[in-house]
């Protein structure tokens, strides 16, 4: 504890590069990721070819692909643009999964209702295929979120800041309290962002929270029916 | 892009295929690491899944517990351990896969549990009211009714582990980690290459591999009707685009 008050200044420093290296990933990741999950929800033709590229992706080893990403963008090896790069592209291969099931998740009653009452492609998109897929969406980019955090800590082993230099420099000294301070913190970054994204969901999906509790209602109930 | 070219005359360089730096003796370790790591966590998660999904008790608990699983840095949690157990190099085995089977459980876990509780409720009824034993349930009816989903879990367990077991060498452990983490202070950029494009043909082929698992040991009365959740989804997406046409 006393070696945390001391070097307070420098977790700080470390704390907000690393929430800064995670924010680009986590936002790019998911403006993107939620175009090309609709379009593979769309389009049965991309559908196939769009997941499959997304599964390749994600099995590409992160530290990997961190350091290959310099050879690839011709970037220099200290540059935060590989781990932002590398992170957005783990973001967009997991969202997009997400994002498809999400899509497909939408009752096909309520969007045929809408071609029905005279909503075009555009404004379907808007006021009713997004806002259903609205909670799924969310419950994946908590995941990225989590992943993407935990994630930037790799970046240390190329020389990145962030607090998983806690990691390598407590262990070139063979400190555990600075290592565990980087896991505590990095947790915590983890826990405060997971908080925010609940608490934007239920301000801009309060429909989310009507159905959830209809769920638990009906999934206890069946509980009761069995055990009865 | 030369960069690659050289990495791949590295890779073939018959030079490189021999000796504890070699190649095959790297990629045996790291498959060694794997393995390990995996049937610990599978004795572990499969079991406490199993039992969640069938008796639907502590999935609360379990979703929140493998939530913040995933939070943990790796690294971190690998450095810890190393650190604060101070058995030296020799020993470096037994923090490394103490961590990378806390990253294992979180996917196998969700995989059983999710797998057990995607079974019909009216299957399970049906086979209770036929008088089967609870533990035949399980194993009769659950099981190879989820096992799609559980084998999913154990591919993305192997695939995170694969692709983590390559810190290892951080703490002076082998597998094919041991290029990237040697060169990167040397800035020989071209072995870094090797290591990444190693482990990324690595985790690719073990991918493959289980893929085919999984549609090998899938039931074939399972295949007929309700496969995977994509499938589902494509056949109902196709009918949104027959009704459009």
């Amino acid at each position: 504890m006393t070696w945390v008050l001391a070097n307070l200044g420098q977790i700080w420093e470390l704390t907000v590069a690393h929430v800064l290296l995670s924010i680009a990933p986590i936002v790019l990741g998911f403006l993107l990721a939620v175009p090309i999950g609709w379009f593979a929800y769309r389009f049965r033709v991309s559908r196939g070819l769009v997941l499959t590229v997304c599964g390749l992706l994600y099995t590409i080893p992160s530290l990997a692909l961190i350091v290959a990403m310099p050879t690839i963008l011709g970037t220099k090896i200290l540059d935060p643009l590989n781990l932002i790069v590398t992170l957005t592209l783990y973001a967009i291969a997991l969202m997009v999964r997400t994002a498809t099931d999400a899509f497909d998740a939408v009752s096909t009653d309520v969007i045929q209702s809408s071609t029905a009452v005279g909503f075009g492609a555009w404004r379907r998109f808007w006021q009713v295929e997004l806002p259903l897929a609205g909670p799924v969406l969310l419950a994946g980019l908590r995941v990225v979120s989590t992943s993407t955090v935990s994630l930037v800590t790799l970046g240390a082993l190329v020389g990145m800041s962030g607090l998983g230099y806690l990691f390598t420099n407590g262990y070139q000294r063979n400190f555990p309290t600075e290592i565990l301070t980087g896991i505590v913190g990095t947790v915590l970054i983890a826990v405060v962002f997971d908080i925010l994204l609940v608490l934007i969901g239920r301000m801009l999906l309060p429909w989310a929270r009507v159905d959830d509790a209809a769920r638990r209602g009906a999934g206890t109930a069946r509980v009761k029916a069995v055990a009865a | 892009m030369n960069l690659f070219g050289d990495a791949f005359r590295w890779i073939l360089e018959p030079s490189h295929w021999t000796g504890p730096n070699g190649i095959p003796n790297r990629i045996l370790e790291h498959l060694a690491y794997t393995g390990l790591t995996v049937l610990i966590a599978t004795l572990i998660a499969v079991a406490l899944g199993l039992y969640i999904g069938h008796t639907g008790r502590f999935r609360g608990i379990a979703v929140s517990v493998t939530g913040a699983m995933r939070a943990l840095p790796t690294l971190g949690l690998l450095v810890y351990l190393a650190v604060l157990f101070g058995l030296g190099i020799q020993f470096a085995l037994i923090p490394t896969i103490i961590v990378l089977v806390v990253l294992a459980i979180p996917p196998l876990l969700a995989g059983a549990y999710s797998g057990v509780q995607s079974v019909d409720g009216r299957t399970v009824d049906a086979a209770r009211s036929m008088g089967m034993t609870e533990w035949q349930i399980l194993w009769k009816v659950e099981v190879p009714l989820a096992l799609p989903l559980i084998l999913g879990g154990i591919r993305s367990a192997v695939l995170q582990v694969v692709a983590t077991a390559t810190v290892a060498a951080y703490i002076s452990l082998g597998g094919l980690g041991r290029y990237i983490i040697d060169a990167l202070p040397v800035r020989d950029y071209t072995t870094v290459l090797v290591g990444a494009l190693l482990v990324t043909i690595l985790a690719l082929v073990l991918d493959g591999i289980l893929i085919l698992c999984q549609r090998l040991t899938v039931p074939a009365g399972v295949r007929a009707i309700r496969s995977s959740p994509g499938q589902r989804s494509t056949t109902k997406s196709a009918s949104t685009v027959s009704t459009a046409a």
